[in-house]
């Protein structure tokens, strides 16, 4: 009897969470999202190192998580599309509307960056797999 | 009471330090915007420098552009407009990355077609690329779609934000409407 109630409040536990991640507001305590660019980045680059410091696609969320923060913290500026990054600068870019931003990026082996900017996600499903994500992202 | 007054008092002290944010990219420390010395399209001496106290709106384009730069500059006459009686505090400034075409006359006569008192850069090839290299800006010619004569630029689209103290400030995205562009300008000129 007493395992059939242990067993009935962790399910209407889970349910519970499960209804509150899927439907509760979203919130954020900062809507930036910081990528860094580290110190010897060009160096490493003009020595023929491939590796991308920065991810080739960043998602962005409307509302929630939608700034995106560039930290140059590397000795010599760098171009992140048409914006030039000196030596221990920072550009905070907020992004308004949904889509798909390509951009040039010195920092980035392939020289390409895309920022995908999406809607908030509505109460549900949707907003349930964006809590998902984030948590897994962290 | 003592902690709930405490933590109304720590509200209002946080909610008066927030300024309202530009709605371009914004740098952080910002640097000084380098220095543009050069002939106008109207045939005037033209430096940067001389106007500290305005903000200053750069756009990076060349007049024989179809699509990006005759948006950017009817966005930027019709927040001149939405100005009002503060127009006179903004001033933008059109810098041809197509000197090879856009020689002075030609340049004066086009931004005259959206506001007169805009004002355009143009000079030599190494004049013109002096300058976008201080902007990290870059211009690559390429051939004009099938049918057409000529050559296009590729260019940068943003709009670039000097305030008051001649500070590089801001970075704003090709396609923002104008009523972005006042919000920004007048959060620029507010500034002491």
């Amino acid at each position: 009897m007493k395992l059939r109630i242990g067993s009935a409040f962790l399910i209407a536990l889970l349910a519970a969470g499960v209804a509150w991640a899927a439907f509760a507001p979203l919130q954020a305590q900062s809507r930036g999202q910081l990528f860094e660019i580290p110190k010897g980045t060009w160096e490493r680059r003009m020595k023929g190192d491939k590796t991308s410091v920065l991810p080739e696609r960043i998602t962005l969320t409307l509302g929630v998580r939608d700034v995106l923060l560039l930290r140059n913290s590397d000795t010599v500026p760098q171009m992140f599309g048409p914006v030039l990054i000196m030596p221990g600068q920072d550009f905070r870019l907020p992004f308004a509307q949904a889509g798909e931003h390509p951009f040039d990026c010195t920092a980035h082996a392939s020289g390409r960056m895309t920022v995908l900017v999406e809607e908030l996600p509505s109460p549900g499903m949707a907003r349930l797999r964006w809590r998902i994500h984030s948590l897994l992202d962290t | 009471m003592k902690r709930l007054l405490f933590a109304g008092l720590l509200l209002c002290a946080a909610s008066a330090g927030a300024a309202p944010a530009l709605k371009s990219g914004t740098f952080s420390p910002v640097r000084a915007a380098p220095e543009i010395a050069q002939r106008a399209a109207d045939g005037s001496d033209f430096r940067l420098s001389a106007l500290r106290g305005k903000v200053v709106v750069l756009e990076f384009g060349f007049t024989h552009c179809a699509a990006v730069c005759p948006a950017s500059l009817a966005t930027l006459a019709a927040a001149r407009q939405k100005l009002g009686a503060q127009a006179d505090r903004l001033q933008v400034v059109f810098v041809s990355v197509d000197p090879e075409r856009d020689t002075p006359a030609r340049l004066k006569s086009y931004l005259a077609q959206f506001d007169k008192g805009f004002i355009g850069l143009t000079g030599t090839l190494g004049q013109m690329a002096a300058i976008r290299k201080d902007y990290g800006i870059t211009a690559t010619k390429f051939p004009a779609p099938a049918g057409q004569d000529g050559y296009q630029m590729g260019h940068s689209s943003y709009l670039y934000f000097i305030d008051k103290k001649g500070m590089l400030r801001a970075l704003m995205p090709f396609g923002r409407p104008a009523e972005e562009v006042v919000h920004d300008v007048n959060l620029l000129l507010a500034e002491p």
